[in-house]
């Protein structure tokens, strides 16, 4: 059975394998390649970021936190006991951030709405602060340089079909995880949670269940991160890079599953283009995001498919 | 303990806990009357210390002037926020995520606007004539300046607490703050109410954001500090409530005084601690107008 | 026959104000019956304490044998009590069959177990199809639920509650903001499902000729007390109720 939404799917994987899986073949650049994995690592962020917001209705202004405890966790591993260690530290990373998202989710999911939001914030922040004066153990605002992959991942081109690899994965498992009776759950909470309690089932555990899968991603992006970029920052944990994670989530489009993925994408162009212009990039993202919520809520993708099933419509009404 | 250390740290909680207070007042008078959840509200605390800054520089205004001056033009730039874009969006689904995305874009471009005008240093500004040394208190030698501001929240809870109660305007805030429907077949003009709440909610973080500019100096940036303290404040205090905000902003005040004279490199995380506290016993604030735990 | 719920002197009160005060009755199983009374007489908010959604100051009540007083909504709605709503509630964006398979997943305890899609759930599909069938909405089992007339909606609110395979269902004001020929067909229907699903029906309506039409039983409740409890007949005939109430113009 062809449904839109599978079509759309369809569409989605050939453009994402057509572009991912060739740019590398045919363009050279190193500097492409960097942003190419950036893309992906940001656009896994993103997508399972909107588990919570677009799906659920929960929004996270704290992701910041988990990407941070990935990255960290890679960070300090390899530091403390050398490369061989990545691969087992992106598993100790993954693991923590459940751990800490089961602890920091019984908390947080008591309450609802602009408190949830403000705690997420609060608890993201706090992360950071201590990072940044926890000098002897995170190294503060030096951060940690060169944590290189081992092997055969120490090279770049090897090390972004691996990120493709997880990314492609990792969103594969966040679509099924969508269109399962798991994710029809959350969307419903999200609609009327009310009525999800006159079913049986319990709102705050569905909703701690996707805060973990959510962080979990979040995470297994910071980790990636720390391979990629060879080094981290206690900014990873600012709620900047929560901020930032929303607004490429809000231009693709809340209420799509791919649109944060393509927002990623639009982002890191915009800023790559547009950054190296100009200091005054929170300007620029502060304009976007403004006009995006005043004019285009339902995103870049959104916006084009009810802008197409309008003229569908039309044409339609007018035969 | 020393009882005059202890009485030195109670005094300077004091003066903290009134500069939050007058800040976290605005964002839980606005959040309880109009149900709005301005996350910029730090952003106009920002503003009021930096036009309080230029009054004082270009104008060479008096000091208690330019303190005016900036509360009403952080009022006036409220307002037309409020006119401008927040209006577009009440009653629209998952209205209360979409109040918190456009608060945020506010945030950002405040940010780097006050970096246009201003630039990225610090700037301070001078305690004002008559404020500038200080006074014995009990054996204690204390600033002045910091013994004016306590005074100064006082007096603004003492004016707040009378317009609520005694007024007709109060009145409507506190109506307001119970039915925003029904205040509109009372026929009473809501969308310029809440703009005018909005404008009042805004004066107020620019009125204590140009008190604070004598004792910490200001760089853009600063207003998520701000706003992230002010949260802890009302979190505490149970948000929408103006007795609540109060009594957060004493206990943050307090933890931070005592917090920074005994362990200066953790005392934020002593914030953090009273507020996670207070979620996982009374997680709708000490003062609760409403209901946050989900049923 | 015996009982399948019973209040004992339930008592609930708001403030000084009482909503429900002293209120005892039983349903028999596979009964189909009324409550009415005036606006503000406490009806909803009876429903409310019988889902677990409000907990009564003192009283029991009792479901199948085993005390539900202080159980949660969710561990109410697991031992066969559904429920639809006087403001109807369901899942807009979702789709029409979504919204009943929902309902049926989550009877099956499907919700956690697999991340299959959910169309590969062939059992609990049927089954909505089958609902939606019952209900005469199968046609628009693709469209999203708000784009359902109020009529429809307020079955497709009653089907979500047949989704979780009740014993005993509540239906809140059902034919509430319909028009009089809606109404006559869905007062049919709900006496169709009645059979059809082997349901106890407890409904709260305005709509006389609903209640005198189909209820077995009929209770009156009034400022939270329950005023007569009989036939139609003898509510009909009931001075107390006709002068609290019924007034002159029904008859």
């Amino acid at each position: 059975m062809k449904t839109p939404e599978a079509i759309k799917e369809f569409g989605f994987w050939s453009l994402f394998f057509l572009i991912f899986g060739l740019a590398p073949i045919l363009d050279n650049s190193e500097y492409h390649l960097m942003l190419a994995t950036h893309i992906l690592i940001w656009g896994m962020f993103a997508v399972a970021f909107n588990m919570l917001f677009g799906v659920t209705g929960m929004l996270s202004f704290g992701q910041a936190l988990y990407y941070g405890v990935g990255a960290y966790s890679v960070g300090l591993l390899v530091r403390g006991f050398g490369d061989t260690w990545f691969l087992p530290s992106i598993i100790v990373g993954l693991l923590v951030a459940v751990a800490v998202s089961v602890l920091l989710g019984l908390l947080v999911i008591r309450v609802s709405g602009v408190y949830f939001t403000v705690l997420t914030l609060a608890f993201g922040q706090l992360a950071w602060q201590v990072t940044l004066k926890w000098y002897h153990f995170t190294g503060g605002d030096d951060g940690i340089q060169s944590i290189i992959p081992p092997g055969l991942l120490g090279n770049n081109r090897v090390y972004y079909w691996f990120t493709l690899a997880l990314v492609a994965l990792s969103i594969l498992a966040l679509k099924r995880l969508v269109n399962s009776p798991l994710g029809l759950t959350l969307r419903c909470i999200r609609q009327n949670p009310e009525r999800v309690r006159f079913l049986g089932r319990r709102v705050r555990r569905n909703e701690l269940r996707v805060y973990v899968v959510s962080s979990f991603f979040a995470a297994l992006a910071g980790c990636l991160m720390a391979g990629a970029d060879n080094s981290i920052h206690p900014d990873m944990f600012y709620w900047t890079t929560s901020g930032e994670v929303i607004l490429m989530a809000v231009i693709g489009g809340i209420g799509q599953f791919f649109g944060p993925f393509i927002g990623a994408a639009v982002i890191i162009i915009i800023q790559d283009y547009v950054g190296a212009r100009t200091e005054y990039w929170s300007l620029i993202i502060g304009l976007i995001m403004m006009t995006m919520v005043l004019l285009f809520p339902q995103g870049l993708v959104g916006e084009i498919r009810s802008l197409r099933t309008r003229l569908v419509s039309g044409e339609r009404n007018r035969s | 303990m020393d009882p005059s250390f202890i009485l030195m740290q109670f005094l300077s909680g004091l003066m903290m806990a009134t500069l939050l207070f007058l800040v976290a007042s605005g964002l839980t008078l606005i959040f309880g009357v109009g149900n709005v959840f301005n996350f910029a509200h730090g952003s106009f605390y920002m503003i009021g210390a930096y036009l309080a800054f230029q009054v004082v520089s270009s104008c060479h205004a008096n000091f208690w002037l330019s303190v005016l001056a900036a509360a009403l033009g952080a009022g006036a730039l409220g307002m037309f926020a409020e006119a401008t874009f927040l209006r577009r969006i009440y009653g629209r689904s998952q209205e209360g995520g979409f109040q918190i995305l456009l608060t945020y874009s506010f945030i950002l471009i405040i940010d780097d606007l006050v970096k246009l005008i201003w630039g990225t240093e610090y700037k301070s500004l001078q305690r004002p004539e008559g404020f500038k040394g200080a006074v014995n208190f009990f054996g204690l030698t204390i600033p002045s300046y910091n013994l004016a501001i306590i005074g100064i929240g006082i007096l603004v809870v003492v004016v707040a607490w009378l317009i609520l109660s005694r007024t007709r305007p109060g009145r409507i805030a506190r109506a307001a703050a119970l039915d925003r429907e029904m205040l509109g077949s009372l026929g009473i003009n809501v969308p310029l109410t809440m703009t005018l709440v909005f404008g009042i909610a805004t004066a107020m973080g620019g009125f204590a954001g140009a008190l604070a500019a004598p004792l910490r100096s200001v760089s853009p940036g600063a207003g998520i500090e701000v706003i992230i303290d002010s949260l802890i404040v009302v979190v505490i205090g149970g948000m929408g409530n103006f007795w609540g905000a109060w009594l957060g902003a004493l206990i943050l005040g307090e933890v931070n005084a005592f917090a920074i004279a005994t362990a200066p490199d953790w005392a934020s995380l002593f914030s953090y601690l009273v507020m996670a506290l207070t979620l996982i016993f009374k997680p709708e604030g000490i003062f609760s107008s409403r209901r946050v735990r989900k049923v | 026959m015996d009982a399948i719920l019973t209040l004992d002197s339930v008592t609930k009160s708001f403030g000084g104000l009482r909503v429900t005060s002293g209120v005892s009755f039983s349903i028999d199983r596979g009964s189909i019956s009324a409550i009415i009374g005036p606006n503000g007489a406490g009806k909803t908010s009876l429903f409310n304490e019988i889902t677990g959604y409000l907990k009564p100051d003192s009283g029991r009540i009792i479901f199948q044998g085993a005390e539900i007083t202080n159980l949660s909504t969710r561990e109410i709605v697991a031992r066969g009590m559904g429920r639809a709503f006087q403001v109807t509630s369901f899942f807009p964006e979702e789709t029409v069959l979504d919204n009943v398979r929902v309902a049926c997943l989550s009877r099956m305890d499907l919700t956690r177990k697999s991340i299959k899609s959910v169309s590969r759930f062939t059992k609990a599909t049927d089954r909505a199809v089958s609902i939606l069938e019952s209900l005469g909405l199968d046609k628009y089992a693709k469209r999203p639920a708000f784009e359902l007339a109020h009529g429809d909606q307020k079955l497709l609110d009653i089907g979500i509650a047949l989704g979780i395979e009740p014993k005993m269902l509540l239906l809140d004001e059902p034919t509430a903001g319909m028009s009089p020929e809606e109404r006559l067909l869905t007062r049919n229907l709900i006496q169709k499902l009645w059979k059809e699903f082997n349901l106890t029906l407890l409904f709260i309506e305005h709509d006389m000729d609903t209640v005198f039409g189909i209820a077995q039983t009929v209770r009156v409740l009034q400022t939270g007390r329950l005023l007569a409890e009989g036939t139609p007949e003898e509510i009909r005939n009931n001075p107390e109720v006709v002068t609290a109430y019924l007034g002159e113009e029904v008859f």
